[in-house]
């Protein structure tokens, strides 16, 4: 079965045709839209809004909400009729569903068969939007500000929209392979953290940038911005049953567990480590966490979810605090360290501890004896951090011919608010 | 006339206009500051990188006196700022060229009491 098995629901279609709608899905799903959108405004928002330096905490608050408006646009406009749309030989949408023709209250059995076609569509607009939005951690704080627009429009169409098409759309090449990917492990987190570092890459380091993390202006913000991820991520990996369901609550359990094992496990190595439990070390762990449990929750048990969470905030924390340093490049804000080794982590782990007990849809890992799985998990991690990469390579390359990429050094210096949105977030003086 | 600048711990504040106000010094003016004496700083730690040297809070008081009060002050400063270990702070005393009440005009020993 498919890595889609979260929208190949059958089980209440034998009632009558795919075309029975269920009060309880639609609530839950229209509620999980709701939260998904939470984690972008404010959580992301404020999670990255406190790492950076004070005069640069209002171009990620811009960046972020932009993200919501341009994406929910292009969304309705042809994104969800690329991702979604009538299949076009596995690679593509086509845009018989621009402008969400014919996307209306009646179900459409190939996604979800028990909720409106526009509450998945819907639903589906908030994976679309946090996905560029993750990526920001990665040019914060030096990048101009049409040019981040620019980028985002176009990282939508050509990376998001077709990889969404593969994995999820109903006909997708990736879809038929088997893999197992439950809320978005690889379509959102391992796409847009490989995509992080191929732009921190391209982008070079902050002047000033030594190897070493650039004092956070604000951890409380940071807290705060994770606490609303975690809260809303409930929406994103239990809201992808698209149902009121006793998988939308197995996800709940492990998405917690995961979250709660991370931030633990995370406090503790750099208590360790450095002699310290930090706030953001916690929070930090917690997203890894959230990250790594994103393709695994409809899949395993909450034992194995405690295990994803452990696994993950050791491999996360060397990228972050070891291999970062050792490597030198700046990725600003974490982006690929969390959501790129965080999303491999995950999507590996689905196929070692997934089991077919907990999700009869799903399929055994390999430590149920199943080899296969494994290996089309790796699969569709080559795929995906390929395409991912060469896709950001170009795109970077048109960007910064057509605009430059990144700001004067002048302005970098001054700082983004000032330079790019011309206003500052906080007044010294009356 | 001399100013009286003191840099003290943020929490001997409340002690140290304590004993001013006890040696009739009732005017000052204070502010936040950051620094670092022979106790070096502290060390933060960011996603697992560590940073020596960040600098410390500390309350700087600038207080303006006529010679007479200038003992007395440091005195008042030294009691409520005391512990006895390093990050104490310092007190700096200098000449004061001239000082103006900008309600009423007037200016030098009139205009600080």
């Amino acid at each position: 079965m498919a890595l889609s098995l979260r929208y190949a629901k059958p089980k209440r279609n034998f009632l009558k045709e795919a075309s029975i709608m269920n009060s309880g899905d639609t609530a839950w799903v229209l509620t999980a839209s709701a939260l998904v959108l939470l984690m972008t405004i404010p959580g992301l928002a404020f999670f990255y809004g406190g790492l950076v330096r004070r005069k640069n905490v209002l171009s990620i608050l811009m960046q972020c909400f932009i993200i919501v408006c341009v994406i929910s646009l292009q969304w309705v406009l042809f994104g969800y009729s690329l991702a979604f749309g009538p299949d076009f030989h596995g690679i593509i949408g086509t845009l018989e569903w621009a402008g969400l023709a014919g996307v209306g209250a009646a179900p459409n059995s190939n996604y979800a068969a028990t909720i409106p076609h526009s509450a998945f569509m819907i639903f589906q607009a908030m994976f679309a939007i946090i996905t560029p939005a993750l990526i920001i951690g990665a040019y914060a704080e030096r990048v101009k500000f049409p040019a981040f627009l620019l980028f985002t429009v176009l990282w939508a169409t050509f990376v998001y929209d077709p990889l969404a098409h593969w994995v999820w759309g109903a006909g997708g090449w990736l879809k038929s392979l088997g893999g197992l990917d439950f809320a978005g492990g690889i379509v959102v987190h391992v796409s847009s953290g490989i995509s992080a570092l191929v732009l921190a890459l391209l982008l070079g380091k902050r002047i000033g940038y030594n190897h070493k993390p650039i004092r956070p202006h604000n951890l409380p913000f940071t807290v705060l911005g994770a606490a609303l991820l975690w809260f809303g991520w409930f929406g994103f990996n239990a809201g992808s049953a698209l149902a009121a369901d006793g998988l939308a609550a197995t996800a709940f359990v492990n998405t917690n567990t995961a979250t709660a094992a991370a931030g633990l496990a995370w406090a503790l190595i750099e208590w360790r480590h450095n002699g310290s439990p930090t706030i953001l070390g916690a929070a930090t762990g917690a997203v890894a966490g959230l990250v790594a449990i994103t393709p695994a929750c409809g899949f395993v048990n909450p034992m194995n979810a405690m295990l994803i969470g452990i696994i993950v905030a050791f491999v996360c924390y060397a990228a972050v605090a070891v291999m970062k340093g050792k490597l030198g490049y700046d990725d600003s804000l974490d982006a690929f360290g969390v959501h790129g080794v965080g999303g491999t982590v995950g999507t590996l782990l689905t196929g070692i501890f997934a089991q077919k007990a907990i999700n009869p849809a799903g399929a055994d890992g390999l430590l149920f004896g199943n080899l296969h799985t494994f290996g089309i998990q790796c699969l569709m991690l080559v795929v995906t951090v390929v395409f991912a990469a060469i896709m950001t390579f170009i795109i970077f390359k048109i960007v910064d011919a057509a605009i430059g990429m990144r700001v004067e050094e002048k302005n970098e210096i001054i700082g983004l608010d000032l330079t790019q949105q011309s206003e500052a977030a906080y007044t010294v003086i009356e | 006339m001399k100013l009286v600048i003191a840099i003290i711990q943020p929490h001997k504040l409340e002690a140290v206009k304590r004993e001013l106000e006890a040696v009739e010094v009732n005017l000052m003016t204070v502010t936040n500051v950051l620094g670092q004496g022979r106790q070096k700083g502290v060390t933060e730690i960011y996603r697992g990188a560590r940073e020596a040297g960040g600098l410390l809070n500390k309350v700087r008081l600038d207080i303006a006196v006529n010679e007479d009060f200038v003992e007395p002050t440091i005195d008042a400063v030294t009691r409520g700022a005391h512990t006895g270990s390093v990050g104490d702070g310092k007190i700096f005393v200098v000449e004061l060229a001239q000082c103006i009440r900008i309600s009423s005009g007037e200016r030098g020993g009139l205009a600080i009491g």
